[in-house]
């Protein structure tokens, strides 16, 4: 563990750590932001420059405006007056603990593991462009084609609310 | 270590006249590190170059808003500021000492901060905003060997930190308690977003082009000369569509008129910073233009040729002034535009986007492709100049179409 | 075709920029404190007070009426009168102004001041440059800075200045009658002195 690897994990698990317990909304919308942005730090710190850059573009360029808007449009900024934890959160702690014990049960006995580790392969960006159009072009696909119906659904229930409302206004 | 120093001393003195002058600066840079302990060096070599790009583009921001209350009132038929020039002489330097004034007082200025403002949010605003528009300079090669970090995805991290700008407007429009904020940084989003697809969609066609997205790469591809002519690839019929598409939507990314509705004054203030004044003021204002200067600085990477000449014939000029020269030029190209047309409704800017920017900018990129597998026929010109300019006339009308144009008739007022 | 108009508006613009570097036509600019419009007739700025003569003491006109401190409407000018008397333009013995302030920073410019003065003494001046970085002594005329000779008052507004020194003039020309009318009455009741008084109506 370097130094520079503690600075931004503590970071990142301050800002999780604010995003949950905050009061209001949009500041842990922002401590969010914060915990992406320690993530795509993490990533660059393992070298990992495609999916550290592409964390900051999609998470906190998109994903992020995406909830504060979310969060702007549907409910009044007042903070909420209810305690900060659920009713039931001892439980809630329980099944994560159990969830993260067998993850990492899992991961700790896998195959995988005990292998020397073998020189990591270059994670270029044209490496990635060139896997991702051959050996992963299937996985590709899918989660676009799922993207697109996703997209296309979210199209057709606006539409609808708008044919119901022009229906609505007229005498 | 006085080794490394004569090293480097001998290996600048086997360049030429003009590479000296090219790489003066590079060379400066070497010999400081010579001078530090091994260790050091890393960091050392980072906070030069951070240094100097603090210290040149501020410098040329102080200028450009001379140059740019100058040029507005030439084109309004007034002089402009042309009164203050050096302090306490009577040099007047046709009031290029304009900035002076202007800095000190927006930095002596009361800093207030709205009652009911959100107090924390509103303070880091700001400096959220400077951030990522600094951190785009380190992938902009200046020049010659002249790139902070030449990363192997520099495209994406710029684009990467350039969507990081969105989430400081928010924090400074919905931190200020203010209908007049949360409006411009609403606008400000909506527009941001939108005109990012087409902007990253035009830079994918050089992308596609030259097989990388590496910012000297691009530069390197583009230096070679036919007849003295660079291969600039605005000299392409996908290039030149790619390029007005990327300026177009760079204009509406750094929220200059025609597209300055986050900031509309007639409207809603000064959108997103009403709420702020002094030196909070001033940072907004120089995160911007220093925002404006570094996606000026990307186009002229992708499709002007970065730091590389026109004509063959000029490449004694260093490549530093070339690249500060184009930045220069699309500025004023920017302040003409601003001079010139109108603020676009939000409709007519969400079309634009939509309708005529992404659609064009899908074709282009098929057109780049066609290019790229026609191989150095001349034919592929005749084909993909035509595609480009069928497909700009047939989205051109079908924009237009729907706006009743005409003498406006009033029901009331006669 | 879409641009073809943004094209025709950017020349336009192009054309105004290159334009102002050639006409000097373009540029309607006066480049204030080096040029300088010629004033209008009709501009008036704030008071001052007329004096006759050299001396700015004893040639002042006013006569420390107070009408002109009546009828201000903002209340700006301030007045102490003298105990004593000295002779005005005509010769008779008037009061004199020991104090006379205009506090310009209230004064309003309507003139009204001008219009009530019986004596001629408070007029209009064209100057504008009073800015000065104390805002409360600095923009409190006093006496000495408020008068002005006649000279002056020529210079800045000729016409106004003829007219009110011909009404000066045909006030003395008739006091100077009277005086005589007088001095003769006097002279005949000394001649004769048995004579009975003139009567009211002649
Ligand atoms: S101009 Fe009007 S306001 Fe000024 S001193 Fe005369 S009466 Fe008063
Ligand atoms: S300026 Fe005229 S009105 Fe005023 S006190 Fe003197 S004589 Fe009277």
């Amino acid at each position: 563990m370097s130094l520079p690897f503690i600075l931004i994990a503590s970071v990142t698990l301050l800002a999780a750590a604010a995003a949950m317990s905050l009061r209001n909304l949009v500041h842990c919308a922002l401590a969010l932001t914060v915990t992406f942005a320690g993530l795509a730090a993490l990533y660059l710190n393992l070298d990992a420059q495609f999916a550290g850059f592409a964390q900051i573009l999609v998470y906190v360029g998109a994903v992020a405006i995406l909830i504060v808007f979310a969060i702007l449009l549907t409910r009044s900024g007042d903070t909420p007056n209810q305690a900060i934890l659920a009713p039931g959160w001892i439980y809630g702690i329980a099944i994560s603990a159990l969830v993260f014990t067998a993850l990492g049960w899992a991961v700790l006995n896998s195959s995988a593991l005990p292998k020397p580790a073998a020189p990591a392969p270059e994670a270029t960006v044209k490496n990635i462009g060139e896997w991702l159009m051959s050996k992963y072009v299937l996985p590709l696909e899918v989660i676009g084609l799922l993207l697109t119906a996703a997209m296309i659904g979210a199209v057709i229930i606006a539409l609808r609310e708008m044919k119901t409302k022009m229906e609505g206004d007229r005498p | 270590m006085s080794d490394r120093i004569q090293q480097v001393i001998e290996a600048f003195k086997h360049l030429s006249l003009v590479d000296k002058l090219d790489q003066f600066f590079v060379v400066l840079k070497q010999l400081v590190l010579a001078g530090v302990p091994e260790g050091w060096q890393p960091l050392v070599s980072g906070l030069l170059s951070v240094a100097l790009v603090l210290g040149v583009f501020p410098g040329v921001f102080a200028l450009i808003t001379v140059i740019e209350r100058k040029g507005l009132g030439r084109i309004q038929n007034r002089y402009g500021p042309n009164r203050v020039g050096i302090p306490f002489t009577k040099i007047r330097l046709c009031g290029f000492g304009q900035f002076i004034p202007d800095g000190i007082k927006s930095l002596t200025k009361e800093d207030i901060v709205p009652y009911a403002a959100d107090h924390a949010v509103h303070f880091l605003a700001p400096i959220v905003m400077l951030i990522p528009v600094l951190l785009a300079y380190a992938v902009l090669p200046f020049g010659r060997n002249m790139t902070i970090a030449d990363y192997d995805a520099g495209l994406l991290f710029f684009f990467a930190v350039g969507g990081a700008v969105e989430v400081s407007v928010f924090m400074a429009g919905w931190s200020s308690h203010n209908k007049y904020s949360l409006l411009g940084a609403m606008r400000a989003i909506a527009q941001m977003v939108s005109y990012e697809i087409p902007l990253i969609l035009s830079a994918v066609t050089v992308v596609m082009i030259v097989g990388s997205l590496k910012l000297t790469d691009i530069v390197a591809h583009q230096s070679d000369y036919t007849c003295g002519i660079a291969h600039w690839y605005v000299f392409t019929p996908w290039g030149l569509a790619g390029c007005l598409l990327f300026f177009i939507a760079a204009l509406a990314e750094s929220n200059r008129c025609p597209f300055d509705l986050p900031e509309a004054e007639s409207e809603i203030i000064a959108g997103y910073f009403t709420e702020y004044s002094g030196f909070k003021f001033a940072l907004f204002f120089l995160g911007e233009y220093l925002g404006m200067f570094a996606i000026i600085g990307l186009g002229i990477t992708l499709f002007l040729g970065g730091w590389t000449s026109p004509v063959s014939f000029l490449t004694w000029i260093p490549s530093y002034v070339w690249f500060l020269a184009k930045l220069v030029a699309i500025v004023f190209v920017f302040i003409w535009i601003r001079g010139t047309l109108p603020r676009l409704r939000m409709d007519q800017l969400m079309n634009l986007a939509w309708k005529f920017m992404l659609p064009l900018a899908l074709i282009n990129i098929l057109v780049a492709g066609v290019w790229h597998f026609m191989g150095h026929d001349w034919q592929r010109w005749l084909v993909c100049g035509a595609i480009i300019s069928g497909a700009y006339i047939g989205l051109g009308r079908g924009l237009m179409q729907n706006q009743k144009l005409g003498k406006r008739t009033y029901r009331f007022a006669e | 075709m879409l641009g073809e108009q943004i094209v025709k508006g950017m020349a336009v613009t192009a054309r105004n920029f290159f334009g102002s570097y050639v006409s000097k036509e373009r540029l309607t600019t006066v480049q204030y404190p080096e040029e300088r419009l010629v004033p209008k007739e009709n501009t008036r700025q704030f008071p001052f007070l007329v004096y006759d003569g050299d001396n700015w003491e004893k040639g002042l006109r006013c006569v420390a009426c107070q009408i002109c401190e009546k009828e201000c409407p903002p209340k700006c000018i301030y007045i102490v009168k003298s105990k004593d008397k000295k002779p005005d333009y005509k010769g008779q013995p008037q009061l004199y102004p020991l104090t006379f302030d205009i506090d310009i920073s209230v004064c309003m410019s309507c003139s009204i001041c001008v219009e009530v003065c019986p004596f001629e003494s408070i007029k209009m001046d064209t100057e504008f440059e009073l800015s000065t970085d104390d805002r409360f002594e600095g923009l409190l005329l006093h006496k000495q800075e408020l008068a002005k000779p006649n000279a002056h008052y020529h210079k800045v507004h000729a016409q106004d200045a003829k007219d009110s020194d011909a009404v000066l003039a045909a006030e003395t020309a008739k006091a100077e009658a009277k005086a005589k009318a007088a001095a003769e009455a006097k002279a005949k009741a000394a001649a004769t002195p048995a004579a009975p008084p003139p009567t009211p109506a002649g």
